[in-house]
């Protein structure tokens, strides 16, 4: 089966919800999601972000409808990390 | 997610706890005061039957609530599209659906609840005293004079919160604000005593 296990986004966000609640929100839809992230550039309304989610099985689809929620938008998958491993009998 | 966690979650997504708070503060001053006046009024007039008293206060209080209410929410309401608008333009995405459309749709009627809501909770504890000798319950002091001393340990509260809103001494500035009260007691005196 082949799993994700690294994604790194570039997100446009608002300022609000700030970094540590954006981050938070995202972590809470795995139990094992680590996420970090790093505001790249800074306007009037809004932030570029580089955001990085580890994960042992990471679902792509609840983390663009949770991004989508909080007012932001995914420009690019910049990079990924995936892993095929054989299923377990 | 509660009620309260939603709603507190839509205040911090729009930056609005600081606006509730000033409302809250604000208007419930506006509420204690107004209500200060009126028992005043009837104080140093020839003090009508209790039931006019009562019933003026309780007028006074709903129209107090009902401004607080209708002023925050036309005003809020527009604030919060051009804000909307704003970071639709800024974000170039259609944003109703995320949780700063939910926030522009549901802050302006929080904010108005405060906003009206302040001035008419505190106008009706302010004449407690009142219904209740209405209603026959004995009272270790006239309800006049009862009413008036809800109304200034309620504006002293106000004013303990505002220095704690502004970080500096609440005693100082619950005095302030008791200070207010009696000079607006001092001027009812002046042009009607």
């Amino acid at each position: 089966m082949v799993t994700l296990k690294r994604l790194v986004l570039d997100v446009l966000k608002p300022h609000q919800p700030d970094a540590l609640a954006f981050c938070k929100e995202l972590a809470q839809l795995g139990p094992d999601y680590r996420v970090s992230l790093n505001v790249d550039e800074m306007d009037e309304n809004t932030q570029t972000l580089q955001l990085e989610i580890r994960g042992e099985s990471i679902d792509l689809g609840p983390i663009e409808e949770a991004i989508a929620r909080m007012g932001a938008s995914v420009h690019s998958v910049d990079q990924v990390e995936v892993l095929n491993q054989p299923d377990e009998e | 997610m509660g009620l309260l966690g939603r709603a507190s979650r839509l205040l911090s997504i729009s930056d609005s706890e600081g606006i509730i708070r000033r409302y809250l503060v604000v208007n419930g001053f506006d509420g204690a005061l107004t209500m200060l006046g009126l028992i005043i009024g009837f104080l140093v007039s020839s003090s009508p039957d209790l039931e006019v008293i009562i019933n003026a206060c309780v007028a006074a209080a709903i129209a107090l609530g009902m401004s607080g209410i209708s002023s925050a929410w036309v005003s809020e309401v527009a604030e919060r599209k051009r804000e909307l608008r704003e970071l639709e333009e800024a974000m170039i995405a259609d944003l109703r659906r995320s949780a700063h459309g939910q926030a522009a749709r549901w802050v302006p009627f929080l904010v108005a609840l405060v906003n009206g809501g302040a001035p008419l909770l505190i106008s009706l504890l302010i004449i407690t005293p009142l219904w209740l000798a209405q209603s026959g319950v004995p009272l270790p002091a006239p309800p006049l004079h009862l009413a008036i001393s809800i109304a200034a340990t309620v504006i002293f509260v106000l004013g303990v919160l505002l220095g704690r809103i502004a970080d500096v001494s609440w005693v100082r500035s619950g005095l302030r604000t008791v200070v207010i009260a009696a000079l607006t007691v001092t001027l009812i005196y002046i042009f009607t005593g």
